[in-house]
């Protein structure tokens, strides 16, 4: 057989129907994962065609967007302040009760980001294809999946046949080598990807990430590293499963059990590319020369080292950005001051996450004037890291510990930044107004997050430890 | 769906490079549970200011963007989130086509399921487009032509099925759902 990639395997296991000239492939998706925002008008078009959800034992359900992260709003003590938020989480419950489909609500205690609570169960599993209608569903490709975001129309498709009609994208290799210095982290690694891919860079394509350097990542940081390809354009990022993704998914609950386990295993040992097998295209990054990245625009591929001047050589478009930013080229980011902090998302809001931030925050203060939301990515992260004690560290130092949900990633919960102000985010898009009309994101690592927390300004988080 | 063959219109021209879907269609507006509507919040941050109060200076808000049917934009647009708000948006709003010489695959993907016709052109194209507001263009969709006014022809990728479906008014569903029988034949086969 001629050696193929991980990506070819995973593909061809699951064409339903090949290919054509004329016709895309019909593609079999192994995991449906819905939320709230995304999936209401699919689920009216079921009802309009009187179609069932074709396989509800494939099909997960969660609310994470528009939940809010404040206690007493979320678990009903008072109102959700926005309406139709509120309106649209029950119209989730509403959806799921009618076709029968699981649903993590209110107060199970599976709650959370769509894309952190599938790792979680032991749900995203390797060689599976997983789609959801978010772009950061690249997250599970972490595991060695074929993970890609859909609009709602294709919501609709899979829930009504579990199947999805697809071309075939090409494969871009993102080989990383050497070891990561001390104080750079996956987010670093991913910003520093995106930076040189651009963010047009992957499209079309799906990314694999190969190297001694991913290789090396832990399944939070692979997650964290995945999650962000489709900033740089590509639908899905992958890495091939190894020792690390099996102890990661070894007993979690919906994972295979007993004999099943080991049978599954010897299954995904077989999920890597083989050697001779090709790639489209194939790019190098050198892990040892990273530093701390951050960005200073209004796109991810916007970033500089934390202690690099912003790029002076732009057109007028580079210009507009700047100036919505409020940045001016030829700045260091060093010492710019800063209203909020936000640690959390399906990037960077896990357990490694917070534990991080919490051992660098740890007898410190959170400066004056600075509002710091700090924001699990599910309940049982939160469970998890309040009997650890992080929430403690967090509330002595002043931040804000909160329900788990996508919060201030997106503004659309009530989370936001004020106009004008400053966020130094561990979230994914530093789009104009993404966190709030007038926010002006700037992403960076869990880190460097607590470092601007602390200065009230961006800071190198490697002179904290 | 109903049938698109050919669009012909005067262009709205918005050139900035990367206009990401959170531009399109800005998170707040996400709420909602059906469809419709969407077409008023469609560039809401550049289009309105703090007051809701259109932007006079933003081009949707002049009276020579009054019936366009063709956007001309940056290169990427559609990048970022795969709300199909923005193509909801767009079409609601009365947008049939988007033009630019790169557009994200998921924004693509939604916008084709919607009688929104994505149209990538090369780089010389682009430019006279991006010069030329308000061009009388336009866009075959049996022949994969987009015309100029000086009567250039400039032909344009599109996945064959996916035109098929726009010219024939073919919802993919119905597609997919035609093939079932292979799907449970497959289900069998992998014992899901």
């Amino acid at each position: 057989m001629n050696p193929t990639t991980l990506f070819e395997k995973i593909w061809r296991a699951h064409e339903v129907v090949a290919q054509t000239a004329d016709t895309p492939a019909v593609l079999y998706i192994d995991l449906h994962l819905t939320h709230e925002v995304t999936s209401p008008q699919a689920y009216s078009m079921l009802r309009e065609r009187g179609l069932p959800v074709r396989r509800k034992d494939r099909t997960l359900a969660t609310m994470d967007h528009s939940t809010p992260t404040d206690a007493d709003q979320l678990f009903g003590r008072i109102p959700i302040k926005l309406e139709s938020a509120a309106q649209q989480v029950s119209q989730l419950e509403k959806n799921c009760a009618e076709f029968g489909v699981e649903l993590f609500a209110v107060g199970s205690p599976h709650r959370g980001i769509v894309h952190v609570i599938g790792p979680e169960l032991g749900a995203t599993q390797p060689g599976k294809t997983i789609v959801c209608g978010d772009s950061h569903t690249s997250t599970h490709g972490a595991f060695g999946a074929l993970a890609f975001g859909i609009g709602t129309t294709e919501v609709g498709h899979v829930l009504a046949t579990q199947c999805l009609l697809q071309r075939k994208p090409k494969t871009l290799a993102v080989n990383v080598e050497g070891a990561l210095p001390a104080g750079v982290t996956a987010k670093d690694l991913v910003l520093a990807i995106i930076r040189q891919l651009g963010v047009s860079g992957g499209t079309g394509s799906v990314i694999e990430y190969r190297g001694s350097t991913i290789r090396g990542l832990s399944m939070d940081e692979r997650m964290t590293v995945c999650n962000m390809s489709i900033e740089a354009g590509a639908r899905a990022g992958l890495v091939a499963p190894d020792e690390t993704t099996f102890a990661y998914l070894k007993g979690r609950p919906r994972a295979p059990q007993g004999a099943d386990w080991e049978a599954a295993v010897a299954r995904w040992r077989t999920l890597v590319t083989d050697e001779g097998a090709t790639f489209d295209r194939e790019i190098h990054i050198d892990a040892t020369t990273l530093r701390p990245m951050i960005t200073y625009g209004t796109h991810p591929g916007m970033s500089v080292a934390i202690d690099e001047a912003i790029p002076s050589d732009g057109d007028a478009v580079y210009q507009k950005a700047l100036s919505y930013m409020g940045l001016t080229a030829g700045q260091s980011m060093l010492g710019q001051p800063v209203q909020y902090v936000f640690l959390g998302s399906c990037t960077n809001g896990r357990l490694s996450d917070l534990a991080a931030a919490a051992h660098l925050l740890k007898g410190r203060r959170v400066a004056a004037g600075v509002n710091f939301l700090v924001v699990p990515g599910s309940d049982a992260i939160k469970r998890e890291a309040e009997a650890l004690g992080l929430d403690r560290i967090f509330k002595d130092a002043g931040a804000d510990w909160r329900e788990a949900g996508c919060s201030m990633c997106l503004g659309m919960n009530g989370d936001t930044v004020t106009k004008g102000a400053y966020c130094v985010s561990t979230s994914n898009r530093n789009f104009e107004g993404r966190q709030g009309v007038g926010s002006r994101t700037l992403l960076a690592s869990p880190a460097t997050a607590v470092a601007a927390a602390i200065a009230g300004h961006v800071a190198d988080a490697r002179q904290l430890s | 769906m109903e049938p698109i063959r050919m669009i012909r219109s005067r262009t709205v021209v918005i050139a900035s490079t990367n206009i990401d879907t959170d531009q399109l269609m800005p998170a707040r507006f996400l709420t909602t549970t059906t469809r419709e509507g969407l077409g008023q919040h469609l560039f809401a941050d550049w289009r309105y200011d703090a007051a809701g109060q259109p932007i006079p200076s933003f081009v949707l808000n002049q009276p020579q963007a009054k019936g366009c049917q063709i956007l001309v934009a940056g290169r990427n647009i559609g990048c970022g989130s795969s709300r199909e708000h923005a193509p909801w948006g767009l079409y609601d709003y009365g947008f049939r086509a988007v033009v630019s010489t790169e557009i994200a695959d998921i924004f693509r993907n939604n916008s084709l399921k919607n009688g929104l016709v994505p149209v990538v052109v090369d780089e010389a194209t682009h430019a006279w487009l991006l010069e030329n507001p308000g061009a009388e263009i336009s866009i075959d969709l049996e022949s994969r032509v987009l015309r100029l006014p000086d009567g250039r022809e400039v032909t344009f990728p599109m996945e064959s099925f996916a035109r098929y479906c726009l010219l024939n008014g073919v919802d993919e569903t119905g597609y997919l759902l035609s093939q079932i029988p292979a799907i449970e034949a497959y289900e069998q086969r992998i014992g899901a």
